[in-house]
């Protein structure tokens, strides 16, 4: 397989995590989909920067990416779904059909806007821009169209993955102690949520956030 | 050197006094760490030299200085209140949190990246980080309200700055697209890339990045978080968080706005700004008349000032030094109104308005410091905000002209109007209990003062240093 | 001349063989010996002798369903590619081609509602829905296949796909393979969407729309069964035809044929393996079909633009 062929097919295999996310109401599948995306992101920088050496540096961010979005968050994930009692998204605001619909709409309007922000550099994949704007927004559909807090923090991670497959344009210019904060400043996020979700699922005997509206003018 | 010290100490002792565990230690820490913060700080300003060196990373420029020296006198502003506000609540009966003083000051510590890098992805994660330590302080008082409003700022602006983050990597790849220098993301180099950058992918980038930072900032539309956090946080993180974290957001927009100045794209930019600044004040106006919370009024002021700072740096010329000025004089001011605020809330318990009446009589001291806040805050001569609102505004007739002039000041003086009809009606009349006046520890009263104060020398003759540090600034920024 | 010949007597002859195909490929996964490949030639045989009884409550559209059904099928038969190129083909014949199968199966229907009967009404409106979902599905990954040479034409997209090795690439080549057999299976009334071999009138969707036919007009439903799997499958398997259309008949042909045969034991596999879905999950996995030709569709115009 060729080094196209291979990045062609890890963002395809990104695209089809995607899918997966947007269209599922079962919260533990969608928690599975993240962790699987995390790993095809972590193989990323490897296939696309590989050769042009640095292969150390680009084994660390792979390997810290691959700890941090695979093992890490779904873990800390899978911890928060199960203090939050909850198994299934049940209402949410845009039904399962129509969001995988949309979500093909979605994917339809990111490749067309890939036509118009053509990489100035030469990147192994064409597929690379996007497939990270569809990331990016089935990220913000998510985050928009659900009303489960454990489900919006999904929709974050999958916009912070779809940031840093547009992050790997720039892996070999950047220390590699950037990058780690930013891995690191995802994770954080994460937790900090979740155990704000924590909270919220004590105090509130649920994690709908559409039913947290108290406050307005 | 002392950059590493000025970061890594507050990190250091947050995470001592977290393992100490202990209020009175921690308290002690919190004073000393911003003592030394102020004196490091006024260390490095005296001591960096007038251009910053390219190509390092941790390097103080004019913004940064001017920014660093913001925060470091909010912060010992702050701890000021803080001490005495957390020794009270610890008498009245709420239990102050372990993590309350570590988080304050790895706060410190983010906020401080901010200031001191050169390097954008580097201030990317700063801000993420602000966002991270400082929501636990938001959800101080227990309240359910107080929840809500932690969940929904967490989630908008983690969203935002990921939007940033996006944008930041747009810029990247802008500037690989340059002949001179390669994609790095240090703000020398991309500004020495600028003029050959893609055009395309620049206006991309500084749009992400003006949503992202712009929610951070509490710009409108996007500004949906700023009143519930605002109003629910304790007194003193409202005043850090509209103080000085709306200031680090602006930092983060503005180093973008270097980057398209020096690449020629400023009329876009501007265009932006301005529309993004107009669409804030006018919303944060209208939204403050009849507002039923006062913190919650304070919090939509923010909004406004933040737009009238925006709208200031994207009329370019004067206004660019009238936005600096007006940074730095609605820190104060806004500090100074939550500290009196959080008095008020002291003494009344609630922070309805219709429940608050007769201040004056209540807590005579707070309520003196509460008019002559809010009129500073309001843009009324002697104070400060005056001098930078009219410099703006002068040059908004000079720029756009009459049509756009007249609606702006029209906007500034339906907030003034706004919050003096709340604060007016919390503090004449006669209060609902009978009770005598209140006695207030000298720090709660002493910190708001000391705000009044600076605010008001800033109104009458602006030292020459400080004129010096703010022209040095706004010409970085196109002024 | 030769080729519609060929065409002609393999539309005519093979289909029912595919049916036997699938047939004892199910009984040898199940563990049983089955009837033999050719039992759906006797069946039909058996059946076109026989007599037929209809009741007085009927119309014209009840003795016209099976005909009609029947005749669009043999028509839409001429305008698939069978190795060699149709006889029928015209520019459009793409959109000609859904829309005789769409004609069949409203005739179908009519001659259902026609009887009266609440078992035969509930049997057409599952068919309606699921074929209205299926449609799109089915119109997607046509155009996928069109795309390449800007024409509607099946046999011109095929003819192009190997001569001049315009391939689609292999994401939407496999996103059209994907969708069309889920297309296939839903409109043949297979195993996912709906069992063949069930006899509960309450679970039953096409086979409880023809109850009450009998003798010859259940011989032409049970031969046009077979056609339309035949059909359906031709355009799959030319998706991955070596050897171009029209380049030499009888061989294409042949090997047609054997794609046909292992389509068939594919699809007697699936039938096997899987369980009848429940039927509000039949619109998921319909639209996802949908999903995955639009996502190769829109990868498709993304290489190279229109």
């Amino acid at each position: 397989m060729t080094l196209t062929g291979c990045a062609d097919s890890l963002l395809g295999f990104i695209l089809v995590t995607d899918m997966i996310i947007v269209a599922s109401s079962d919260i533990a599948t969608c928690i599975r989909a993240t962790a699987l995306q995390g790993v095809a992101l972590s193989l990323l920088p490897i296939v696309l920067w590989g050769q042009h050496g640095q292969l150390i540096h680009v084994a660390t961010v792979s390997v810290s990416a691959l700890v941090i979005k695979a093992l890490v968050i779904p873990w800390l994930l899978f911890r928060f779904l199960r203090s939050a009692h909850v198994r299934r998204e049940s209402a949410p605001h845009v039904s399962r059909h129509a969001a995988a619909l949309f979500a093909t709409a979605l994917t339809a309007i990111a490749f067309y806007l890939a036509r118009v922000l053509v990489l100035p550099m030469a990147m192994p994949s064409t597929l690379l821009v996007p497939i990270a704007l569809t990331t990016i927004l089935h990220g913000l559909f998510v985050l928009i169209s659900r009303r489960l807090a454990i489900t919006q923090i999904i929709g974050y991670l999958t916009l912070e993955n779809g940031v840093f497959i547009f992050g790997q344009t720039l892996v070999s210019d950047m220390p590699f102690a950037v990058e780690l904060g930013m891995l690191l400043d995802v994770l954080g996020g994460v937790f900090v949520m979740g155990v704000a979700i924590l909270h919220i699922s004590r105090e509130f005997d649920h994690v709908d956030t559409h039913q947290l509206s108290s406050l307005k003018d | 050197m002392l950059i590493a010290l000025l970061i890594v100490l507050p990190a250091a002792v947050g995470l001592i006094s977290f393992a100490v565990g202990r209020m009175r230690f921690a308290l002690v820490a919190l004073s000393a760490t911003a003592a030394f913060h102020a004196v490091t700080t006024t260390l490095l300003v005296a001591s960096s030299p007038r251009v910053a060196p390219v190509g390092m990373i941790w390097t103080l420029d004019a913004p940064g200085r001017f920014f660093l020296s913001i925060l470091s006198l909010l912060f010992v502003l702050v701890t000021l209140y803080t001490v005495s506000f957390l020794s009270n609540a610890t008498r009245e009966g709420t239990p102050v949190p372990r993590h309350f003083v570590p988080c304050l000051l790895w706060f410190l510590t983010a906020m401080t990246v901010v200031t001191t890098t050169q390097h954008l992805a580097i201030l990317w994660a700063a801000i993420e980080a602000t966002t991270l330590t400082s929501a636990p302080l938001v959800y101080f008082h227990k309240r359910r309200g107080a929840l809500e409003a932690t969940w929904k700022y967490l989630l908008i602006c983690s969203v935002g700055i990921a939007l940033a983050l996006l944008g930041t990597f747009l810029l990247g790849v802008a500037a690989s697209a340059s002949p001179a220098g390669g994609s790095s993301l240090l703000l020398s180099s991309l500004e020495k890339s600028a003029p050959g950058m893609a055009r395309p992918w620049l206006k991309a980038a500084f749009v992400f990045v003006l949503v992202g930072y712009g929610t951070k900032m509490g710009l409108v539309p996007m500004h949906t978080w700023l009143p519930d956090t605002h109003s629910q946080a304790p007194s003193p993180v409202s005043a850090l968080l509209s103080g000085a974290v709306l200031n680090c957001a602006l930092l983060g927009m503005l180093r973008t706005f270097q980057v398209c100045l020096a690449a020629g794209e400023a009329g876009f930019a501007r265009q932006l700004l301005v529309v993004l600044g107009f669409g804030s004040v006018a919303v944060a106006s209208a939204l403050m008349v009849g507002q039923r919370d006062y913190k919650r009024l304070f919090a939509y002021s923010s909004i406004e000032n933040m737009g009238i700072i925006t709208v200031g740096i994207g009329l370019g010329g004067a206004a660019t030094y009238g936005s600096m000025l007006h940074a730095l004089n609605h820190s104060l001011c806004k500090a100074g109104l939550f500290f009196v605020a959080g008095n008020v809330l002291r003494a009344y318990k609630t922070s309805a308005v219709h429940e608050v009446r007769g201040a004056l009589g209540r807590i005579p001291l707070s309520a003196g410091l509460l008019i002559a806040l809010c009129f500073a805050i309001g843009g009324t001569p002697p104070f400060g905000p005056f001098m930078s609102e009219f410099m703006i505004f002068r040059s908004a007739m000079q720029g756009p002209g009459l049509f756009f002039a007249i609606p702006f000041l029209g906007c500034l003086a339906i907030g003034l109007l706004g919050m003096c009809g709340v604060v007016f009606s919390m503090v004449h009349g006669e209060p609902k209990s009978d009770s005598p006046p209140l006695k207030e520890p000298w720090p709660l009263l002493a910190a708001p003062a000391l705000a009044l104060a600076c605010v008001l020398v800033l109104g009458l003759y602006v030292p020459p240093l400080v004129a010096h540090a703010i022209e040095l600034t706004a010409r970085s920024l196109g002024g | 001349m030769i080729n519609v010949l060929i065409h002609i007597g393999v539309l005519l002859a093979f289909p029912p063989l595919s049916l036997g195909l699938i047939r004892k490929t199910k009984a040898i996964v199940a563990g049983r010996v089955g009837p033999p490949l050719a039992q759906t030639y006797i069946d039909i045989a058996k059946l076109l002798t026989k007599g037929a009884v209809y009741s007085s409550t009927t119309t014209w559209l009840f003795t016209a369903g099976p005909i009609v059904s029947l005749a669009a099928l043999l028509a839409a038969g001429l305008l698939v590619p069978i190795g060699s190129r149709a006889p029928l083909e015209f520019t459009g014949d793409v959109i000609v081609f859904v829309y005789l199968l769409a004609l069949g199966r409203f005739f179908t229907m009519a001659a259902a509602l026609d009887t009266g009967s609440s078992f035969e009404g509930m049997g057409a409106s599952r068919e309606a829905t699921f074929s209205a979902l299926a449609e799109p599905a089915l119109l997607l990954g046509l155009a996928t296949i069109c795309v390449p040479i800007r024409a509607l034409s099946l046999s011109g997209a095929f003819r192009a796909w190997t001569v001049g090795g315009q391939n689609l690439g292999y994401p939407a080549t496999l996103a059209a393979a994907i969708t069309l057999f889920i297309v296939l299976l839903a409109e043949c009334s297979r195993i996912p969407f709906d069992d063949p071999t069930t006899h509960l009138e309450l679970t039953m969707v096409h086979e409880v729309m023809v109850l009450d036919h009998g003798g010859p007009d259940l011989a032409f439903i049970v031969y046009g069964s077979a056609l339309k799997l035949f059909i359906l499958g031709s355009v799959i398997v030319h998706l991955f035809l070596p050897i171009s259309v029209g380049a030499n008949p009888v061989g294409a042909t042949f090997l047609l044929l054997v794609g046909q045969s292992v389509l068939a034991v594919a699809v007697g596999l699936v039938e096997s393996v899987t369980a009848r879905l429940r039927l509000s999950r039949v619109p998921e996995i319909l639209i996802g079909a949908t999903v995955i030709t639009a996502l190769g569709l829109v990868a498709l115009f993304y290489r190279g633009g229109p």
